[in-house]
């Protein structure tokens, strides 16, 4: 701890003594963590090895980030705290004003640049994995940030309506041949039917116990979706779903086939395009609605809600309902994007939905900053595209050894992201509010006076 | 009376229990339409219960409030109503209210009674101008259509806003807070706020205004402006006020009628000069028993 009184100039001294101490507290802490290994050998004898570079490697990067702390950082940060906050510089306005088309262009772009870089073969794991995935959890986020970021309640079951969407896709496509396209809609109601069905009782409660209870029913959908063998054959899943068609023409490697309709030559990579242009689509219209019904009374009473419910009584504004509104809005979207991921697997099981999906959905809306569309793009971009860029860092398997696999830090990366959040950034990347309506001039509300909501 | 005059809301044997606590006993007055009526007491008499009665905020024990609409002959509806079990009755422009049957939400959309706060809640992190949006929401929804036709930007929607922003503009000149329409609502001053709690009460075009010490808090200077702000309201607007108040300078200059409660219990009613010399109201504020009033005005040198 240093005295209270603003340092003016840097201790090397003192840095060096820090920076000595925490090298010392990390090998204590790491020597009987990372140093010892024990092993078993071709005779299968347990001996015990010790690693002493990564040992060291991993004091010295505590004990040199702690003078680096010391010595660049903590000056800086000190400064940053005594110098009166100004108007943001002219770059970032820039920037703000710019950021949107920019995103647009590139994500609309996306699949030809990766074509274009990665080659035909590869790109459709990019567009795959990188970018269908991270657009669903851009549209979960979206989704959920009416519920949580708007209305400021709570729902820790979000990925429930998520798996009503999914099984009613799955369900209905395969029991009666409906398309694609009557059932993206009907799986929105049902998983908003659900929303409201789950909300008339859960509604009376506020905050933690909100909470609980949401999370509660998270679970029982699952559980039901585990145990109800009959329909939903347990957890075995679903099997053999019908794709989504290009408007009735199938992506396969027939007569009537998109490739053979077009005149191109077959390849899986059409299927992954469409499908990546559809949850575009599809998570654009979030966006669109979500924004949309910020300027509504609708939603300006859900913000309202989340600032004081009370208040919102005493004017006469029917909260009950207006938190199903807000439900059932959420819902709808998790059900549209579940029935696009049984579209798009092709397999769904319960072990698609559970709890870490809500969670993971949560921290996306929650790192983002709640009500903040764009924070919440780039946090889902982050934490999922983070998690799919990890299987791609081959090179650090040279660094720990070829049994290293970086994906199974993700929790870690997780962690460490709500960590360095919680420091720097306690309400979310972007916690300014855009009010929704203006008189003469627009001003983003800070942060300090914008609300959580406590259900 | 009851059923006489130009009574506007009339509260009969009020009584609110909380478990063995009898916060309001037996309570009975009256509103007069246009009037401002002040509730005062000493501290814990219970006068904000009895708001949260009237407002639908809690369900009282015992007790009937009725609140009307239009003219006086909506009175004439007030035993049928009673024993038809129904909420409210509206016939011809005139209605009236069974308040302790609504929930607090109706008690503010078909009542029309609007309230403001002893700790006062805005909306703090939207700006000035939500806020009274915010009031005005029973009427846009409407217009909106549910939702529906405000998503696909239907023209009678925006019109409806336009007017409604024209609305809050006007209450915002009222209360002198049209520069800072944009800001957020907690960054304003305390007097501000509650000059803009007391907008957007009015942005619900209430028939009665309730106002839970309005002037708590706020500097001589800044109470002398309030009571010209209520008592325009009260002329320009035709609207009744119910008032709660510690702040003697306020009441006994804007209140038209005075109803003063201690420990639950009406202890006088009446002008604000029969107040002021009661020798029971006199005695609860300075806490003493009757018979002592006239030796410790003494001693103060009252």
């Amino acid at each position: 701890m240093t005295s209270g009184a603003p340092a003016k100039r840097v201790d090397t001294a003192r840095a060096l003594w820090d920076a000595g101490l925490t090298a010392l507290l990390a090998f204590g802490l790491f020597l009987p963590l990372v140093g010892f290994e024990t092993v078993t050998d071709v005779r299968n004898d347990l001996i015990l090895v010790t690693r002493w570079p990564l040992l060291f490697a991993i004091v010295a990067i505590a004990g040199l980030g702690r003078l680096a702390y010391s010595l660049a950082i903590e000056p800086w940060l000190q400064q940053r705290a005594i110098r009166p906050s100004a108007e943001p510089a002219p770059w970032r306005r820039y920037i703000a004003s710019w950021i949107i088309p920019f995103a647009l262009g590139f994500v609309i772009l996306y699949p030809a640049i990766v074509i274009a870089t990665a080659g035909f073969g590869r790109a459709v794991k990019w567009i795959d994995n990188f970018g269908i995935q991270v657009l669903i959890y851009v549209m979960l986020g979206w989704g959920l940030n009416i519920v949580v970021g708007l209305a400021g309640l709570l729902d820790l079951g979000y990925v429930a309506f998520y798996a009503v969407g999914a099984y009613s896709y799955a369900l209905l496509a395969k029991t009666f041949g409906f398309s694609f396209w009557i059932l993206l809609p009907l799986a929105g109601i049902l998983a908003s039917f659900w929303g409201i069905l789950l909300g008339f009782p859960v509604l009376r409660l506020r905050g933690d116990y909100l909470a609980i209870v949401t999370l509660a029913f998270g679970e029982i959908i699952r559980i039901v979706l585990i145990n109800w063998v009959d329909l939903t054959n347990g957890y075995a899943g679903i099997t053999g779903i019908p794709r989504p068609t290009f408007f009735g023409i199938p992506f396969n490697a027939e007569e009537g086939g998109f490739a053979a309709v077009f005149g191109l030559e077959f390849s899986p990579i059409y299927r992954t395009i469409f499908l990546y242009y559809l949850i575009l689509a599809l998570a654009l219209l979030t966006a669109f609605v979500t924004v949309r019904l910020r300027r509504l009374p609708v939603g300006r009473a859900w913000e309202a809600l989340r600032e004081d419910e009370i208040a919102c009584r005493s004017l006469g504004i029917n909260t009950t309902n207006t938190k199903l509104t807000a439900f059932a809005m959420g819902a709808m979207f998790a059900g549209f994007a579940g029935s696009f991921f049984a579209a798009r697997q092709g397999f769904i099981s319960p072990d698609s939905f559970t709890f870490l999906e809500s969670a993971t959905i949560l921290s996306i809306v929650v790192l983002g900053g709640m009500g903040s569309q764009i924070g919440v793009a780039i946090a889902a971009i982050v934490m999922i595209g983070g998690t799919e860029i990890m299987r791609e860092l081959d090179f650090l398997k040279l660094l720990f050894g070829s049994t290293f696999d970086p994906t199974q830090y993700r929790m870690l990366l997780f962690g460490f992201a709500m960590v360095l959040i919680m420091i720097w950034r306690p309400r979310g990347l972007i916690a300014t509010r855009d009010p929704s309506v203006v008189l003469k001039e627009r001003k983003a509300i800070g942060k300090d006076l914008v609300k959580e909501g406590r259900g | 009376m009851p059923g006489g005059g130009d009574i506007l809301l009339q509260v009969e044997r009020l009584t609110m229990r909380f478990g063995g606590l009898v916060a309001v006993e037996d309570l009975s007055f009256s509103a007069r339409q246009g009037d401002i009526t002040a509730l005062i007491g000493p501290n814990g008499a219970g006068k904000t219960t009895v708001f949260n009665c009237i407002t639908g905020f809690y369900k009282p024990s015992e007790g009937r409030l009725a609140l009307r609409h239009g003219n006086n002959a909506a009175w004439d509806w007030l035993e049928a109503l009673t024993d038809s079990g129904e909420r409210s009755v509206r016939r011809a422009g005139n209605g009236l209210f069974l308040l302790e049957r609504m929930p607090d939400y109706l008690v503010a959309q078909q009542a029309r009674i609007a309230r403001t706060f002893q700790n006062i809640r805005l909306f703090p992190g939207m700006t000035v101008l939500e806020n009274l949006l915010v009031a005005q929401h029973n009427p846009l929804m409407l217009a909106s259509g549910y939702t529906l036709l405000g998503v696909l930007g239907f023209p009678s929607f925006t019109r409806a806003e336009r007017a409604a922003i024209e609305k809050a503009r006007e209450w915002l000149d009222k209360v002198n807070l049209l520069a800072r329409a944009d800001d957020a609502a907690g960054d304003l001053p305390y007097g501000a706020q509650r000059r803009l709690e007391i907008a957007r009460a009015m942005c619900t075009e209430p028939v009665l205004l309730c106002l839970d010490e309005p002037a708590a808090g706020l500097n001589p200077r800044e109470s002398a402006e309030l009571n010209n702000l209520l008592l325009a309201i009260r002329d320009q607007n035709a609207i009744s006020i119910l008032l709660i108040e510690h702040d003697m300078s306020v009441v006994m200059e804007i209140s038209d009628h005075v109803v003063v409660l201690d420990y639950g219990v009406k202890i006088a009613d009446g002008a604000p000069e029969q107040i002021r010399d009661n020798p029971k109201v006199i005695a609860a504020y300075l806490g003493v028993a009757d018979q002592d009033v006239a030796k410790v005005e003494a001693e103060v040198g009252l």
